[in-house]
């Protein structure tokens, strides 16, 4: 008999599309992390002295730190001094200064990636910023983002050009001392994006910042910030992609959103690093912080994110609702399939009046994954009239993953309405059976039920990246049923 | 169109069938009776092709083929349709989604060109009124906080939009109120054809009413005890299950 249960074994993981190495002339920095590796980068970018004496702080608090032990998760100690902390093109010493001057060979990884960075064929209404390995190699459409007051650039070049809006949110909502993988970002972060809405602008079209490690050893540790003005609303998209290799790799990025009053910003992620293979071995180690301040009035920080790949993975989206009528949502799928492992969930933090806050997680496990979701909704005492719903579901495919659920409920004021589900249900066979008797093989049929498991979810991406999701998590979870 | 040859099934070792024979003709509708753990349901869910069942022996063939040796969908898509006694429900995925998926996979079996989701509402449309449903019903999650009467006229829609050419009832009365049952068997009616046939499998005369079956079979015990017409039903309603194993003559069931 061979029943769905065995089918659900006989597992065979998908190849991993992206797994190709790029063969470009690097500059990479010999493993190792000191002070001096600090100085190196800082130097390396022209940083101005402020920025160099903040890494520096940043370094001296990480050596005093230790790795969080509370995820849900388990994995061979990380020797900090094996890592690379810098890998570039050698062609990007002098950055390009348009797209015409970039590496063949670079915008052909772009390509291949299914992310065109000729401006022409570029989807309409998408500006990317690509970022490979330590820098950043192309961002498109600056010009038409200009002329709206838009600025998008990477960091580092905004440290040059806009150093006073850097200086004045770089670390204002994730300080330095915030976390170890926080504070090790700050001391060696080497590229990402900068994004400033100004007051009243609706941004023109989508931002999006392609993430892509290609260098063996080496840690990939980007910076991101938007700043939103008053009034001002800006989507954003970030996707990432690793070649497959036997070693893992570290990835601890920083994200810091920043909404002035009534601004709106919508943070969409892909985020599809290499898995491993399917014994686990290899893969990207993604540990990262995420945090919005909703800091004006009315606000809204609106996080969604399809977390596919990944060996293991650690991060929180949050909210802190300081404005009035500020609104934080958390939307997430995360899928785990062979021997991956997530932990993941979100923040909200009411301490404005009249908050409100929606989580809605989906875990979808496989194999013999692991998947937690890890929620804190805290309502500070003066958060009156605060809301909150989460809901947060588990589905199990097979019988030898896992799916935790850690939700943590801080109320304090005594006017606060919080609600919180939760389910857990395994893809069921007799939906599988029914979908087949009407003729829909196995195969289409999980796809059908688990993207209709993730609906609520996918329906906050914005179009192109939902039908991208939606492909994603048909090829992360192939064969795990049938 | 379908010989079922002396066949024994169990289910985790036990004994479930024990040696069905049953012949369905094109155009005839066969009701299969019996009292409760008679094998009705297995025989329902073996022709389907539901993992679980093992065959100790005997076989299926459906217009000259294997039925046993295919994939539960690929019998969809020759024409065999299950209405589920319990349909199950599939949060966040609409009827109109799953039933444009199941038509065009039917059709692209049958050689047929897939239809556009213009011409899918179309038909959709075309096909639920009769079942006194409305089209919102397609926006609708399947079968998803569907009252017991919907999950069973969902049923009979989505056999409506497959056309097939076997179609096995499991309990559909079951459940359903007198005005339910009444459009449930006129959807089935509406749907008789010379080429397609019916198996009603039930507990109850009732539903035999109002669809009006050419032959009656009891199961009893895994086995078909007693086979005939119309009228067996109706002695069955008077007499009840129990007089079946009493006083039995068994007949030849095959060829009817």
């Amino acid at each position: 008999m061979s029943s769905a249960v065995e089918q659900l074994e006989g597992l065979t993981a998908q190849e991993y599309k992206y797994g190709f190495v790029t063969d470009i002339d690097q500059e990479t920095l010999p493993p190792g992390l000191t002070e001096d590796t600090v100085r190196f980068i800082s130097a390396k970018k022209e940083e101005p002295e402020w920025l160099l004496d903040w890494r520096l702080k940043a370094f001296r608090q990480w050596q005093g730190m230790t790795e969080p032990t509370w995820p849900n998760v388990s994995y061979p100690k990380i020797d900090y001094q094996s890592i690379s902390y810098y890998a570039a093109p050698k062609s990007a010493d002098d950055k390009p200064k348009s797209l015409d001057e970039v590496d063949p060979e670079l915008l052909a990884t772009y390509e291949k990636l299914g992310i065109p960075l000729e401006e022409r064929a570029v989807l309409a209404g998408v500006a990317v910023d690509a970022v490979f390995d330590s820098v950043s190699v192309a961002t498109t459409f600056r010009e038409k983002l200009a002329d709206a007051g838009v600025i998008f650039m990477s960091i580092s070049e905004a440290v040059r050009e806009h150093p006073e809006l850097v200086r004045k949110y770089l670390g204002s909502v994730v300080p330095p001392s915030d976390n170890f993988f926080a504070a090790l970002n700050s001391a060696v972060f080497s590229d990402g994006s900068f994004v400033f809405i100004p007051k009243g602008v609706t941004c023109p079209m989508e931002l999006s910042t392609y993430f892509r490690i290609n260098a063996m050893n080496t840690g990939q540790f980007e910076r991101t910030l938007i700043v939103a003005e008053d009034d001002s609303y800006v989507s954003y998209l970030e996707g990432c992609t690793a070649p497959m290799r036997d070693q893992n790799q570290l990835h601890a990025a920083v994200v810091e959103l920043v909404a002035l009053e009534n601004a709106r910003i919508k943070y969409s992620t892909v985020q599809n690093w290499y898995p491993g293979d399917k014994d686990g071995n290899g893969g990207i180690y993604n540990f990262v912080t995420k945090r919005g301040a909703c800091r004006g009035k009315r606000s809204k920080i609106s996080w969604t994110q399809v977390e596919t790949g990944s060996a293991i993975t650690w991060k929180y989206p949050s909210c802190i609702l300081i404005g009035d009528g500020s609104v934080g949502e958390f939307y997430s799928v995360a899928v785990t399939n062979n021997h991956q492992q997530a932990d993941t969930g979100t923040k909200m933090i009411h301490i404005g009046k009249d908050t409100t806050s929606t989580i809605v997680s989906k875990g979808i496990s496989a194999g013999v994954s692991n998947n937690s979701y890890r929620g804190l909704v805290k309502i500070m005492p003066k958060a009156e009239g605060a809301r909150n719903f989460s809901q947060c579901d588990s589905m199990l495919m097979g019988d030898r993953c896992g799916a935790h659920t850690f939700p943590y409920l801080e109320v304090r004021n005594k006017t606060a309405q919080v609600e919180h589900e939760a389910t857990t249900s395994k893809i069921g066979e007799d939906q599988i059976f029914y979908l087949n008797q009407r003729g829909i093989e196995t195969e289409d049929a999980v796809s059908m039920i688990v993207n209709g498991f993730c609906k609520e979810v996918f329906r906050e991406l914005p179009m192109e990246f939902a039908v991208e999701a939606q492909k994603l998590l048909g090829v992360s979870l192939e064969g795990s049923v049938g | 169109m379908l010989q079922i040859r002396n066949l024994h099934v169990s289910i985790d070792g036990q004994k479930i069938l024990r040696g069905i024979d049953l012949d369905v003709q094109p155009g005839t509708v066969h009701a299969v009776m019996g009292p409760n753990g008679s094998g009705k349901s297995t025989l329902a869910s073996v022709l389907a092709g539901r993992d679980g069942y093992e065959i100790e022996e005997g076989s299926v063939t459906y217009n000259g083929q294997d039925l046993l040796d295919m994939d539960p969908e690929i019998r969809a898509r020759e024409g065999v349709f299950l209405a589920f006694q319990y349909p199950v429900e599939v949060p966040g995925v609409t009827t109109m989604y799953f039933m444009r998926e199941a038509v065009n996979a039917v059709r692209k079996h049958r050689g047929e060109e897939e239809l556009s989701a213009g011409e899918f509402l179309k038909l959709a449309r075309q096909k639920i009124g009769p079942l006194g449903m409305d089209a919102d019903m397609l926006k609708r999650a399947i079968n998803e906080g569907f009252s017991g009467g919907e999950k069973k006229r969902s049923e009979i829609f989505q056999m409506a939009m497959l056309e097939p050419k076997l179609a096995v009832l499991d309990e559909t009365d079951s459940g359903l109120d007198i005005d339910a049952l009444k459009i449930v068997a006129d959807g089935v009616n509406s749907l008789r054809s010379a080429d397609r046939s019916f198996v009603v499998i039930t507990h109850y005369q009732r539903l035999l009413n109002y669809i009006v079956p050419d032959y009656v079979h009891v199961l009893s015990d895994g086995k078909i005890e007693l086979s005939g017409d119309k009228t067996l039903a109706l002695e069955l309603e008077s007499r009840g299950y129990g007089w079946i194993n009493d006083d039995v003559v068994p007949q030849a069931v095959a060829g009817v």
